[in-house]
This record gives structure tokens, C-alpha cells and sequence, in this order.
């Protein structure tokens, strides 16, 4: 699986796959939250740069993360969105939940 | 252009793995109407919603198969999703937006919308311990 993600002091990017469905969000949701555990994350940066495709199972990850790290005072924003990944964001109400650059 | 007339059917299993492979696939067949980039996506968001439903809500997960067919009239593209899963029980209620019967997979309860909010029409026909049968509509080239 192409899933990447650093660290950088407190800062947890994660580095979102090239197709973001429903079998690639089980994976995630189960990476992310080991990382959110182990690691203090204040603030959490979901980085589509190499993300050519999402669904609605995309937003399920995206607001379960959120809560997990706000819940701990963190901030959490998403980078680097396709056009395709926008529009999903703006019919989800995502863009109002959370920061987009 | 010609008048088009075409159609394809496929079976799959009801697994994760092939809801890139029927999004992709439903992708090229349609690609003789030369969809720009944003009907490509919209269709294949769209037939990637009701593959997702047809694994999680019609099998829950367990063994299963997957039917689409899709045809090409014209400019219109009709693409029907089937499961002969356990079916929906009130699809209005299934049809709107943020209901989900399973929030604790984190299901955003948008999959109904989307589909909707991508194709041009939208029908979904179903029945308890058979199947449902999901029918999108989407005329290609209208702008």
C-alpha cells in the first residue's frame, strides 16, 4: 500500500493514497489511530498531493481522525486537494469542518 | 457523431479489492462518449458508491456477487448496480443524506447523495432478504 506519513514535533502528516475508497479507508483508519496513540498530535495534516480519487468512504476516515485529535486539543487541516477531492469535500460539508489549503 | 448504441454487463465478488477495478472498468466503457474530466469522475464516484453499498450493506461484508450492467444510448449513460444482498428496508430513509445504519464503521451516510449529486437521475429498487438494484442515469456532453 502507498502510505506514507512523518512526524515532526507534534505534527503528524499523513500521506493520503492515490485512490481513497472504502478498502483503502480500513487501512488508514487502523494506521492513523495507532500513530494518533502512540504519538502526541496537536496538530494532524492530511496531504492528498498523490490523491487522484475519493468517495464518501473518505469522509468517514477524515472525521473520525478529526475527532480523535481534537479530543486532545489538537488541530487538524487537509492539503493539497484535486478538483475531483474538492467538490467531495464542499458536497460533504467537510470544507466546513475542517481547514483546506 | 453517429448515433451510439452499446452495452456490457459484468459479475464480481463482493470484495473490497474490486470497487477500483469496476470504477475503472465502468470508466473505459464509457469513454467512447468522450466525457471531459469531471463526467469521468462524477460517473465513476458514483458507481463507486453503490459497489461500497452493495459490499458493506447488501453482503455486511460476508461472501457475495456484484452485477453491473451498463449501456450507452445516444449521449445517456444507464449503469445498473445489483446485489442480491439482504436488501433496504425503508429507502427513502436510506436516501437521505447523513442517515447511515452503520455509524460505527464510519459511514458518512453520503453515499445515496453523491450518487445523486453526480448522476442525473437516480433509482433504487429493492426488497428485503433479495437484493437491490441500484439504476443511475447521466447524459454525457450536456454543457
Amino acid at each position: 500500500m502507498e502510505y506514507k506519513f512523518e512526524k515532526d514535533y507534534g505534527c503528524l502528516m499523513l500521506k493520503m493514497p492515490r485512490e481513497l475508497d472504502h478498502h483503502a479507508a480500513e487501512y488508514i483508519k487502523e494506521e492513523a489511530d495507532s500513530l494518533i496513540l502512540q504519538y502526541p498530535v496537536r496538530s494532524l495534516v492530511f496531504d492528498f498531493s498523490d490523491t487522484q480519487f475519493m468517495d464518501s468512504s473518505g469522509i468517514g476516515v477524515i472525521i473520525g481522525r478529526c475527532k480523535n485529535v481534537r479530543f486532545s486539543g489538537g488541530y487538524v487541516k487537509a492539503v493539497n486537494l484535486n478538483e475531483q477531492i474538492q467538490r467531495v469535500f464542499q458536497l460533504s460539508g467537510l470544507m466546513k469542518i475542517i481547514d483546506v489549503e | 457523431m453517429e448515433h451510439l448504441k452499446n452495452e456490457m454487463k459484468m459479475e464480481f465478488l463482493a470484495i473490497s479489492t474490486n470497487e477500483g477495478f469496476a470504477r475503472v472498468a465502468v470508466g473505459a466503457f464509457v469513454a467512447e462518449l468522450n466525457p471531459t474530466v469531471d463526467e469521468l469522475a462524477d460517473i465513476k464516484t458514483a458507481v463507486s458508491e453503490a459497489v461500497t453499498n452493495c459490499i458493506i450493506h447488501g453482503y455486511e461484508q460476508k461472501e457475495g456477487s456484484v452485477w453491473i450492467q451498463c449501456s450507452i444510448q445516444g449521449r445517456q449513460v444507464e449503469i445498473s448496480v445489483t446485489d442480491t444482498g439482504k436488501g433496504i428496508r425503508d429507502i427513502e430513509k436510506a436516501r437521505e443524506p447523513l442517515f447511515t445504519t452503520k455509524p460505527e464503521l464510519e459511514r458518512s451516510g453520503m453515499g445515496f447523495a453523491f450518487m445523486e449529486a453526480f448522476m442525473d437521475e437516480v433509482e433504487v429498487v429493492s426488497e428485503p432478504w433479495k437484493g437491490t438494484c441500484v439504476t443511475m442515469r447521466k447524459t454525457i456532453g450536456e454543457a
